[in-house]
């Protein structure tokens, strides 16, 4: 193995980069390998049948790419996947809109008070994120409170103008109520890098912008937010990547119109017990997920290398 | 040193102050309300869960009694609490292993495992994480799935969270006070334990509470993983909150929230003691 090369690293380091490298590779890099064998492979009865055979003499190397195939023909898995990046791209661009502005707020208040306000930031992660978008259910259903107010203020006529609900009134179970729980569950996601990332700011600059003539404004759009990159790149990709697998909250706010691809991944695998299939989705969402995933662990090791 | 006088604030700054104020309680609002709903129609008498119909605490003596429930607590307390401690023990040979080794083969791989399981949809890893479990149980004989298999998947998301704050707070440190200890003597197991530990400690505990929640909390990968007999709390919650609304749901997370609040409370005035004690003792050692 890697490790073992490196001449510098004494036995007990080995030890320690040794023992959590070993557990990364076989439960988390293993099992992918896994998938993307059964996604190739035919299923009898129970077991799969194994990729290389050796019968006779003959080598064989049996790939059964029909689950591919009926992945890039079907049109449902298309749009399907096609509505899971949209929704993901939706719920990515309402948490930065309303998200950093916020953390920007937070990063200029007082230094008393921040430690407070990350901490309010912080809580609802303690209390059940399950519980929480359950909440929405409630809060949207008819005679929910959130759905009284929207009625008050005939927000309903533009929602449906927008075709974002059926009908007045009804906002369970569509793309807005899926949407909201989406934004709501993520949005401290958003706001905990972009608050590290712009409170470490050196104020000095905005001195500096200021002196040389730029307005607040300008100096926010010149200096603050470029300056704030990595914070924008790390949050989203927290925000987009989870959100294109979501499964929990399609099911409890989303509806027959909301199929998003971790919920024909589930039932696949648990309604229609067809293991390649779910194997196939999954290896095409990983897919899907690569550029962005590489984003963000660039995001990360520069932020880390920031620190030091 | 004299203190510069408060700054008068421009116009626009002023401005900005009350939308500052204004956009920061909206947010805040939009955080909470739900949780304001779930404990408000958590003392509904009413069977119209919208609709309230006077205080009643007939749901906790309910949940008092609901086996389904309490069988599904146990199991999720007794999984989250060996989830977060096997994190915190592996994360913290992770986060030292990138801190402190800059180069070894492979490293840029390992950051990468550490750092996808945090945003890697659950479906998937919990979909891998079993096929590999049902290939390994037909070569090997085990696992069952059950306890132990939810245990696992846990722990993959729960050590990448615990790696990521503890490797922020080595990568803070002084080095300098790891060298001294060493200048001094110590042995590198020594300077571990008397030096770097005690100022890592608060971290861990924060990555040990963190993961604790998530095991807590977790739904997808526990239905991937689980057997006959394992179901946990999240499990049973997310079975009922599918079909509908559910006052005993409502019961339980009251229950959740307050205990949550609770500890919120205790931690925070045993923090504030003991820095008051720090201040105190440093004060005192400057003085002698």
């Amino acid at each position: 193995m890697a490790i073992s090369k490196t001449p510098h690293l004494s036995w007990s380091a080995r030890t320690v980069v040794g023992v959590p490298y070993l557990w990364l590779l076989l439960c988390f890099m293993l099992p992918f390998l896994i998938v993307l064998k059964i996604s190739v492979s035919e299923m009898e009865t129970v077991v799969f049948k194994d990729l290389i055979t050796w019968t006779d003499g003959v080598l064989q190397l049996q790939l059964k790419l029909s689950n591919y195939l009926f992945i890039t023909q079907d049109d449902l898995y298309f749009r399907t996947y096609l509505a899971s990046l949209k929704y993901a791209a939706v719920t990515t661009a309402l948490c930065l809109l309303i998200g950093y502005p916020f953390a920007y707020f937070m990063a200029r208040a007082s230094k008393a008070v921040q430690p407070g306000l990350l901490m309010m930031v912080m809580l609802p992660f303690w209390t059940s994120f399950l519980l929480r978008v359950y909440a929405w259910k409630g809060l949207l259903s008819e005679g929910g409170w959130v759905a009284q107010v929207l009625d008050a203020l005939h927000v309903d006529q533009v929602l449906i103008a927008l075709a974002l609900i059926p009908g007045p009134g009804q906002y369970m179970n569509t793309p807005f109520s899926l949407v909201i729980g989406m934004v709501y569950t993520y949005l401290p996601f958003m706001i905990l890098p972009l608050y590290a990332n712009l409170s470490k700011m050196d104020m000095r600059l905005l001195e500096a912008a200021s002196d040389l003539g730029a307005t607040a404004w300008v100096a926010f759009w010149k200096v603050t937010v470029p300056l704030s990159r990595g914070g924008i790149v790390a949050g989203s990709m927290l925000v987009f990547i989870p959100c294109v697998g979501e499964f929990v909250i399609p099911e409890l706010l989303g509806g027959p119109q909301t199929l998003m691809i971790g919920r024909v991944l589930w039932d696949e695998f648990f309604a229609n017990n067809d293991w390649p299939m779910a194997s196939s989705v999954a290896v095409v969402m990983i897919l899907l997920i690569l550029v962005p995933l590489a984003l963000f662990n660039k995001a990360q090791s520069d932020a880390q290398e920031a620190r030091r | 040193m004299s203190r510069a006088p408060k700054p008068i604030l421009p116009a626009y700054q002023r401005r900005g102050q009350w939308l500052a104020r204004a956009w920061l309680t909206a947010g805040f609002a939009f955080l909470y309300l739900p949780i304001l709903a779930l404990v408000v129609y958590s003392f509904n008498n009413s069977p119209l869960p919208t609709v309230w119909g006077g205080f009643t605490l007939q749901w906790f003596s309910k949940l008092a009694h609901d086996t389904e429930i309490i069988d599904g607590l146990w199991l999720s307390l007794k999984i989250a609490f060996c989830n977060a401690t096997a994190a915190v023990l592996l994360g913290t040979l992770a986060a030292w292993a990138l801190v402190k080794f800059k180069r070894f083969g492979g490293r840029t791989l390992m950051v990468g495992m550490v750092n996808a399981p945090l945003v890697m949809p659950e479906v998937i890893i919990g979909l891998s994480l079993l096929l590999m479990l049902v290939s390994m149980q037909r070569w090997l004989g085990f696992p069952e799935r059950g306890m132990l298999t939810i245990w696992m998947g846990h722990l993959l998301v729960g050590m990448a969270y615990a790696t990521v704050v503890i490797q922020a707070r080595l990568q803070d440190l002084n080095p300098q006070l790891e060298e001294a200890a060493q200048d001094l003597g110590a042995r590198p197991l020594q300077v571990f334990f008397l030096v770097t530990l005690p100022m890592i400690a608060q971290s861990l505990m924060s990555a040990w509470l963190l993961t604790f929640t998530l095991s807590l909390d977790d739904v997808v990968l526990a239905a991937f993983l689980s057997g006959p007999g394992s179901t946990t709390l999240p499990m049973v919650i997310f079975s009922r909150a599918r079909l509908g609304l559910d006052p005993s749901v409502n019961a339980v997370a009251t229950v959740v929230i307050g205990v949550v609040a609770l500890a919120v409370v205790g931690g925070s005035y045993a923090l504030a003691r003991a820095e008051r004690r720090r201040a105190q003792e440093t004060a005192q050692a400057a003085r002698a």
